[in-house]
């Protein structure tokens, strides 16, 4: 499956919904292509293409900018070793090459029977816990070279939690109808309208439930977007 | 396990304890980022206080708290609040959740441990500013964020903080779109940032403008804001600005987290007051850094992240605090302290940084996508055995085509900051350190 799979494009809809400009919602798609196939395959770009209404050009253009878009299959376990100056410090060096020993590859490398795909890279933002490292982006701190070694015997013996890469935040945001405040197109909208009104307390909080809905432009707004963006049907 | 502010049975020689945390007050409670946590400590109270005052009142307090930004550039957030054009509608909100200045470590715990508060500074900066949707740019990288805040964003839309009507107001109603980036440091200057959230390569934008606050997202005037400067917004509101400005040094005000990493015994992430606390203090004592491994001495130190240049052991007691620490040739910047001590290999160090922006160059600029891999590949051939004895000097000639006099702060020939930032670890090296590149240099 290279295309987004029904559930996908529905979820895709959901995503492309909550931008004003369609083509906001690029990256989350492309993270959402990943996490179905692994990497963004190219049958997948032209899906997303047709979804922003974009062309395939463009997808690409934005897809090959970023770091943790692959466009080739890595191993199911990304394992990303830090490489920043405080991991330098403290031995960053030496985890790299222990690595490279135990998987067999070299950084940048895939081990042969797909399970590994080893990588040195810069800051992840875990200083105080130099060495450390990600697998499919989940922390590792204060890595010695015998934590390592367990850790692959883990991943190797699938006795380890850790999702496939591609799948990032297992936690997704989720607006329901009635919570949603709508979208704010860039060319339809005037004065924030809790700014307009003469009492001091603007907020005008009135007791009122939360639940209640009053009327709103904002709800129209959010339709006169999905029209403007191009959102396919 | 990180630690997180001082132990309260070892209180500091002038400051109250109590004083030491706004941002990081629920660090040590696990439960600390679910919203039932985060409302019997207090929560979403600044947000129900701001929403009985008149919004620019709300701008009014933010700008009496002098509140700095937190993101590197330590601009104060008040008065960038304030660069949005009169009468050009809508207003967005974009928060500045793509930490990547090695070194830096504190926008990903806060989002981690205390998302609630994230997500209330942000309503109170659209209430303020009347900026009706916000966009939350986490890191690619950073997973456990984006759940963390995935799941308090669902907590807070369904208790009514967050979306249509906030907390019963008739008006008032934004929403937050969480979203997330896809791996490149140059996303964090704002500029890319936004690019990045439309979808496009995070190219920084041609200025002037020279905020977004006039030009941003779509075009439409845009506040960007770090995660650490809209964090603080709760306390601002619920205690007062000017109760903020009273912490702190008088041009530094409030707390500040510091990601003390390195040579240091006991590296953590500590939230002290701004510009009271020293150098030597937040490396040396046992509240803090806890000081260098026995038998070493210091060999320099990082003050504000990769970009800043060095200091040494006559700068151990300078203030943390911005204007001290930008006179004396450096700066703050995103609150990272790194301490190499005399186990260091400078020419090594000065490597690992320079290859770092080099990596990250978006290619944009030529000085900086040329310059910055050039720089790379000598102090590759010089830690190699292979340099040339005139390399050290070409080495300054090419940073000096990136920041023409390498000077501090440094002018530049590129469109952001990046390609200088590669010249503050070679200059600070260099001069500091010759004879250690001499010694490789045949």
């Amino acid at each position: 499956m290279a295309r987004l799979g029904p559930a996908n494009i529905t979820l895709a809809k959901e995503i492309i919904s909550r931008y004003p400009v369609a083509r906001s919602a690029l990256i989350p798609l492309l993270h959402l292509a990943q996490e179905q196939d692994g990497y963004v395959t190219q049958e997948a770009m032209a899906h997303i293409a047709e979804l922003l209404g974009i062309t395939p050009a463009e997808v690409l253009g934005t897809c090959s900018f970023y770091e943790m878009l692959k466009q080739e299959p890595v191993g199911e376990y990304m394992v990303n070793i830090c490489h920043g100056i405080s991991c330098h410090l403290l031995g960053a060096s030496e985890l790299i090459g222990h690595a490279e020993k135990t998987l067999g590859i070299k950084a940048g490398g895939t081990t042969e029977d797909g399970k590994f795909t080893l990588e040195a890279v810069e800051c992840v933002a875990a200083c105080t816990e130099a060495p450390c490292l990600q697998v499919n982006y989940r922390y590792r701190n204060k890595v010695s070279l015998a934590d390592f070694d367990q850790l692959v015997e883990r991943l190797r013996a699938g006795t380890s939690s850790i999702a496939p890469h591609g799948k990032l935040a297992r936690t997704r945001q989720q607006i329901d109808d009635e919570r949603r405040a709508g979208v704010s197109p860039p060319d339809g909208a005037t004065q924030a309208p809790w700014l307009d009104t003469n009492s001091n307390s603007n907020g005008d909080i009135d007791n009122k439930t939360i639940d209640n809905k009053t009327a709103d432009n904002k709800t129209t707004d959010n339709k006169t977007a999905d029209n403007k963006t191009g959102v396919s049907p | 396990m990180t630690t997180v502010a001082p132990a309260p049975q070892d209180p500091p020689q002038d400051i109250q304890p109590e004083d030491l945390q706004i941002v990081t007050s629920r660090f040590h409670n696990p439960q600390g980022h679910t919203l039932a946590a985060y409302i019997q400590s207090g929560g979403y109270s600044g947000l129900q206080r701001a929403l009985e005052m008149a919004p620019a009142k709300v701008h009014d307090e933010v700008r009496a708290a002098s509140l700095l930004g937190r993101g590197g550039a330590g601009f104060p957030a008040g008065v960038k609040w304030g660069f949005c054009p009169p009468q050009v509608w809508p207003r967005y909100l974009v928060v500045n959740g793509d930490e990547s200045e090695p070194g830096t470590y504190k926008d990903r715990l806060l989002m981690e441990r205390d998302p609630h508060q994230l997500i209330e500074g942000c309503m109170i900066a659209c209430y303020a500013l009347g900026l009706s949707q916000c966009f939350l740019y986490v890191r690619g990288e950073m997973a456990h964020a984006q759940e963390r805040l995935a799941a308090a964003l669902n907590e807070a839309y369904e208790a009514g903080y967050v979306g249509a009507n906030v907390c019963g107001s008739k008006h008032f109603s934004v929403d937050i779109t969480l979203h997330w980036g896809a791996g490149a440091y140059i996303v964090g200057e704002e500029t890319a940032l936004i690019e990045s959230l439309e979808g496009n390569r995070g190219m920084p934008r041609l200025k002037p403008p020279f905020f977004p606050a006039a030009i941003g997202l779509y075009g439409k005037p845009t506040i960007v804001n770090n995660v650490e400067t809209l964090s603080n917004l709760p306390w601002i509101i619920a205690n007062g600005g000017e109760a903020f400005a009273a912490m702190g040094a008088e041009s530094s005000t409030g707390t500040r987290v510091f990601a003390v990493s390195g040579h240091v015994v006991n590296p953590g992430v500590f939230e002290v007051p701004f510009g009271t606390t020293t150098f030597r203090d937040i490396i040396f004592s046992s509240r803090y850094g806890g000081g260098l491994r026995p038998d070493r001495s210091l060999k320099a130190f990082i003050p504000g992240g990769a970009s800043a240049p060095w200091f040494y052991e006559e700068h151990l007691d300078l203030h943390l605090e911005k204007t001290a620490v930008d006179k004396a040739g450096s700066m703050l910047g995103s609150g990272a302290i790194v301490v190499m001590d005399d186990t260091t290999n400078i020419v090594a160090a000065c490597h690992n940084l320079v290859r770092f922006f080099a990596r990250e160059s978006c290619g944009k600029c030529t000085p900086c996508r040329e310059g910055t891999s050039w720089l790379e590949k000598i102090l590759s051939r010089i830690l190699a055995g292979q340099g040339r004895p005139q390399d050290l000097d070409l080495l300054l000639d090419v940073c000096d085509n990136i920041s023409p006099g390498i000077k501090w702060p440094p002018r530049q020939t590129t469109i952001c900051p990046l390609g200088p930032s590669a010249v503050s670890p070679i200059a600070s090296a260099l001069q500091r350190f010759r004879s250690e590149f001499e010694a490789y240099t045949p």
